[in-house]
Order: C-alpha cells, then sequence, then structure tokens
C-alpha cells in the first residue's frame, strides 16, 4: 500500500455528499501452499445512511471476505489486497493508519456474526461483553457500563434483561444470542452495521423476529446495513438494493424489487428459479447445474460460464463488464439482454 | 456446551446432588460444582491442607526445634520407635518425627515457588508467542526446544554447580530454568486454538485492542491447561527438589529436606530403617496428593478427556 498524504478519518457528523460506504474496485488475494487465491476481483459497491444493501452470493464468492476487507480484520498476511479502495464518508480506510483505523471498528462501523455462540466468548456474562464496549471505548465505570448494557439488552428485546445479564452465553438460545451479538454491535451507535448471515444459525420463525429488530434498530438510528446472506427469501422484505456476487465478482445489482421481478444475470435468474414454489409442487426442482469455481483456477472469461445456459463462445474468451441495464441496475453477462427478456416473460 | 440444557444434564449426572440451581454456570464456577463431589478431589485437597498446615506451623505438631542443634544427643542415635521419639531417632540422635515436620516447608516452598515461576514466565512466554505467532513464536518455540535437549537430571547439577550454594531459592530457579519450556509448548498451544476462535474475531470487529484482545478474550479461554499441568508439576517438583538433595546438590544441612533425611539415613537403613521411611512416606503422599488434585482439576475443567 503506498501512502501518499496522511488522511483524516472525517467526523460523524460530516456532511457527506457521496455515499456513506463505498467500496470501489477491491481486489483480495489469498497466498496459500496451493498458489493465489482471488477471492474478491474487483467488487464494487455503495451504501448511504438508513439504506440496506444485500449482498448475496454461495460460499466462497467473496462476501464475507469483502466484509472482513472493510472491517480490516482480514490476517495480512496470507491476505492481500492489491488494489482498491474502501471510502467511508469519503476517506479511503485502507489508507488510514492502524490507530485510527482502531477508531473506526466498533465505534463506526460495526458486525455481527453468523454464529452467536461462538462468536460470544465462553468465560464472560453477556453483561460484561456488552457492558465491555462502554468500559473500554466510554471510559465508562463498571456499574454505569452494566445499567447501559441491560439497557441496550432490553432495546433488543430480550424478556427479563436485568436478571439475565450475568448470565453467560451457552445459557441463551439461538436467537437470544444473537440479540445480544446485535446488541454489542450497535452499543456505540455506528454509522455502518455489518450483518455476515446473521440468520443463518437460526431456525425460521427466529430468523424473521431477528431480521425485524435489525430494521427497527436501523429506522431508529438511520445506520447503514451490509446484510451478507445466501438466502434469497431473508432479503426480500428488508433490502433496499441486492448485490449478486459470484466468484469474487457482482455479477448484478439492482434494486430489490427489479431483481425479483426481471433478473438480468443468469445466476441470479438460476438462483430465483432454484426457489421451491408451491404451484410447482410435485415437478423437480430447478437447480444451476456445475459446481462452484475453483478459486485458485478461475475459469477464462466469464467466471459461471461452464454453468451457464446461455453461453455463447465469446463467453470463454472475454470476462463482462458490468453492462448498464438500466439507471440503478447492472449485469455483468454479455447476453443479459435474452436474460432479462426471457424472465419478464 | 452448545445448549442450554447442559447444567441441568450435569446435574441429574450426579444424582440428585443439591435442589439449589446453579446460577452463574461459568466454566470455573461448573468445574468447582463438578469438582466438590469428586472423592478423588477430597481426599487430595484433605491431604494437601494437612501438609500446608505442617508446613507452615510445624510447632503445633511438636515441642522439639530440630533447628536447634541441642535437640539432638549423640548418645541416642538410631533409636527405635518410641513414646518420646515417635519416628525414633537418626544417626545424630535427632528426633525424626520433628525433622520430618519441619522438612515439610521446604519441600512445599520449593514446588510452590518453581510452580508459579514457571507458571508466570512459560505461561507469558507462550501467550505472547502464541498470540504473536511468525518470528517471535519461532524465537521462542527454538529456545524452548534448547531446553528440551537438556537431560533434566543433569541440567540442575550443572546449574547447582555453578551456584555452589545449595538454598531453597537456587533449586526453585535450577528446577525453573528447566521446567519453564513445559508451560510455554501447552499455552501456546492452546492460545493458538483459542486466537482462531469466532469470539477473537469478533472482538477484533467490535473494536478491542490486541493487548485487551490478548488478556481479556484470550488468556482466560486458555489458561485451563496451564493450570492442569502445573498443579501435577508441583507434585514432581517437590519429588526432584528430594532428588536434587539426595545427590547432594539441593538443600544442605543444617537446613531440613525430606530427601536430605533420605540421603543421610540410608547406609544405616537395615540397622534404623525409620530415618528413611518416614520422610520417603511424606514425600510420597505430598507428591500423590498434588498429582491426585491435578488429575481431579483436569477432568473438572475438561469433561471431554474422561
Amino acid at each position: 500500500m503506498k501512502k501518499t498524504s496522511t488522511p483524516v478519518l472525517p467526523a460523524r457528523t460530516a456532511p457527506g455528499d457521496g455515499p456513506l460506504l463505498a467500496v470501489d474496485d477491491l481486489h483480495v488475494e489469498f497466498a496459500t501452499r496451493q498458489g493465489v487465491v482471488k477471492a474478491v476481483n474487483g467488487v464494487s459497491y455503495s451504501l448511504n445512511p438508513g439504506e440496506t444493501l444485500a449482498v448475496l452470493g454461495e460460499s466462497g464468492s467473496g462476501k464475507s471476505v469483502t466484509a472482513q476487507a472493510i472491517m480490516g480484520i482480514l490476517d495480512m498476511p496470507p491476505a492481500r489486497i492489491p488494489r482498491g479502495e474502501i471510502r467511508f464518508r469519503g476517506t479511503d480506510l485502507l489508507r488510514l493508519p492502524e490507530d485510527q483505523r482502531a477508531q473506526v471498528r466498533g465505534q463506526r462501523i460495526s458486525m455481527i456474526f453468523q454464529d452467536a455462540l461462538s462468536a460470544l466468548n465462553p468465560v464472560f456474562t453477556v453483561g460484561w461483553q456488552i457492558s465491555e464496549m462502554f468500559r473500554v471505548h466510554r471510559g465508562m465505570s463498571r456499574r454505569d457500563a452494566t445499567k447501559k448494557a441491560v439497557e441496550l439488552m432490553d432495546r433488543v428485546r430480550i424478556p427479563a434483561a436485568r436478571q439475565r445479564v450475568n448470565d453467560y452465553p451457552h445459557q441463551f438460545s439461538g436467537g437470544m444470542r444473537q440479540r445480544i451479538m446485535i446488541a454489542m454491535a450497535i452499543a456505540l451507535d455506528p454509522e455502518v452495521l455489518i450483518a455476515d448471515e446473521p440468520t443463518t444459525a437460526l431456525d425460521v420463525t427466529v430468523q424473521a423476529q431477528i431480521m425485524e429488530l435489525l430494521a427497527e434498530l436501523q429506522r431508529e438510528s438511520n445506520m447503514g446495513l451490509i446484510l451478507i446472506t445466501h438466502d434469497l427469501g431473508v432479503v426480500a422484505d428488508v433490502a433496499d438494493k441486492i448485490a449478486v456476487m459470484y466468484g469474487g465478482r457482482i455479477v448484478e445489482n439492482a434494486l430489490v424489487h427489479d431483481i425479483y421481478r426481471s433478473p438480468a444475470h443468469p445466476y441470479t435468474k438460476g438462483l430465483l428459479d432454484s426457489i421451491p414454489r408451491v404451484d410447482l409442487k410435485g415437478q423437480e426442482l430447478y437447480a444451476i447445474k456445475g459446481m462452484p469455481p475453483n478459486l485458485l483456477d478461475m475459469p477464462q472469461g466469464c467466471a459461471f460460464h461452464p454453468r451457464c445456459p446461455y453461453r455463447q463462445d465469446d463467453c470463454v474468451t472475454d470476462a463482462p463488464p458490468l453492462y448498464e441495464v438500466g439507471p440503478t441496475r447492472g449485469s455483468a453477462c454479455h447476453y443479459w439482454r435474452e436474460v432479462f427478456d426471457d424472465s419478464r416473460r | 456446551m452448545s445448549d442450554t440444557i447442559a447444567p441441568s444434564a450435569r446435574r441429574r449426572k450426579h444424582g440428585g446432588g443439591t435442589a439449589k440451581p446453579p446460577k452463574a454456570a461459568s466454566l470455573w464456577s461448573d468445574a468447582w460444582h463438578d469438582l466438590r463431589r469428586r472423592p478423588l478431589f477430597i481426599g487430595s485437597a484433605v491431604l494437601i491442607a494437612v501438609i500446608l498446615v505442617i508446613a507452615v506451623f510445624p510447632g503445633l505438631f511438636t515441642s522439639v526445634d530440630p533447628l536447634n542443634a541441642a535437640s539432638c544427643e549423640l548418645a541416642k542415635a538410631r533409636q527405635p520407635m518410641s513414646g518420646a521419639h515417635f519416628f525414633g531417632t537418626d544417626n545424630l540422635g535427632c528426633d525424626v518425627y520433628a525433622r520430618t515436620l519441619y522438612g515439610a516447608r521446604n519441600s512445599i516452598v520449593v514446588g510452590l515457588s518453581t510452580t508459579i515461576v514457571t507458571a508466570v514466565v512459560g505461561g507469558l512466554f507462550g501467550l505472547v508467542a502464541g498470540f504473536k505467532g511468525g518470528a517471535v513464536d519461532t524465537l521462542f518455540s527454538r529456545i524452548t526446544e534448547i531446553f528440551f535437549a537438556i537431560p533434566s537430571i543433569l541440567g540442575a547439577l550443572l546449574i547447582l554447580a555453578v551456584f555452589r550454594t545449595g538454598n531453597v531459592w537456587t533449586v526453585t530457579l535450577a528446577l525453573a530454568v528447566l521446567a519453564w519450556p513445559m508451560t510455554f509448548r501447552i499455552m501456546r498451544a492452546a492460545v493458538i486454538t483459542a486466537k482462531s476462535q469466532d469470539y477473537v474475531v469478533a472482538a477484533r470487529a467490535l473494536g478491542a485492542s490486541a493487548p485487551r484482545i490478548m488478556f481479556r478474550h484470550i488468556l482466560p479461554n486458555a489458561v485451563a491447561p496451564v493450570i492442569v499441568v502445573s498443579t501435577i508439576n508441583l507434585g514432581t517438583f517437590i519429588a526432584a527438589e528430594a532428588g536434587l538433595s539426595f545427590l547432594g546438590v539441593g538443600l544442605r544441612s543444617p537446613d531440613i529436606s525430606w530427601g536430605l533425611m533420605i540421603s543421610d539415613a540410608r547406609e544405616r537403613f537395615l540397622e534404623a530403617p525409620a530415618p528413611l521411611l518416614f520422610p520417603a512416606l511424606f514425600l510420597s503422599l505430598t507428591v500423590l496428593a498434588f498429582i491426585m488434585l491435578g488429575d481431579a482439576v483436569r477432568d473438572a475443567l475438561d469433561p471431554k478427556l474422561r
């Protein structure tokens, strides 16, 4: 990373004309014994205050790595960011010195994880862990911090918060644990919250409650929410816009309604077609054929071409750029028009 | 511990137990709850408590002060067990009972201080090496391998020969220098395991600083195996002190040590077995007690090993 001038972190109240958070042409590689794994290959997306961006993709599509790069919690090495910018209120986080970067983590940009049980420290009470945020970052006394912890537990709807503040993580159910994780993440009023598959480990009814809670907290505080998921069902109700990732790239981005109505990328279309539907009961369920790409040995041209029903010869040789489909959407497919027309039929 | 029914399941296994609900089910309170019901733990704890009382207040159990040379009468050497001398007398006519009791203190001091030094030094280096990884880890690991290559008795002999004096502190130092790499390795391995856990990543993402992650999030989750090994080692350090004193490089007269007493009594053993047997018995019981305690603690802290 080159250091030309030392950028300064903008204040919370900075009147931003640009987006709150913008990822621009981000590349992330991992040096492994087998070779260089290109996990993220030029991802760009942006997020405004109060907006929810869903990043959709299967395992290994680079969606979590992108989030970890934003948080600055990638282990470097083996990870490397050869190119790209992550601008938070206009300041490139990647060029920020570590001490200022640390000011961002948890306070300005925060994150929750898939498995809240393993993301909570097993040897401390949940109250201790939530109040730690206030003690460390706000210098509060133990008593005041614990009071704030109870308030937060109330805010994320944990019943009998006052009685449960001294319980340990394993004494809570999965949904309650995720609420505690959320309480920790929103403790310092972050401007951006990244939720990395927050509901994957939970059962369906609890999933809906957690998503509702996140949406509500977002309305109260106007924070930007990045929702990383592989579950199309979770996305539909809460997201404003969607970025679909495949093989470390964004293959399609659009407003949420547009993408459900008429996908413009064969991968997105495949995903939507594989949702079980009541009216097609009894018929064989559609599945995208083939396997996700091997990140050590990415296919030439379009990464999706070995699995793509719309494949033509040039897909094998030329990687498609993100074509503009409309004012607010793009698709990285040479033949997006065909896909688009097919899906509107 | 992946589900919420763990505490009640555990209570059931212990057959009835108390009706009190387990309120704070931390690893430590769980372990304590578990320990109190183990005969192995109760037995070793009682034994250790008795030994500790003897070590701290030997005067409670005997009116003879063996540190005072006037308490020995050469004319009464090698007397058998009697009402006046419970364990008989040794070659110099000193009371074996009083000397055995007074010998406990040095054994306990050497055992405890060596354990503390190895746990702190090995634990701290292990924490840093495991957490930092890379060059720091490599450096520390290679250094410990050098120590592992030294046979411990020879190493201790050499270190004590350099000091020329044998007392509680030089013996502690000699043992600690050779024993810390074991604690280091165990700590390092535990830290590396804990470091990759999600809660450490989560703590980073929520803005915890590196020292905070190291001491608040990793250390409490990695310290259990070190505690277990340290407890077991405490017994072996006591045995090692006796061994070095027996060989003549550990504690020296007029200090009282079980190893020294065994050494002094060995030549006239057939004639007068008591001056050798009683310190040997106390030594064995003490070592056994700490090793049993270590076993019980290990079972309580790591139920998977059972």
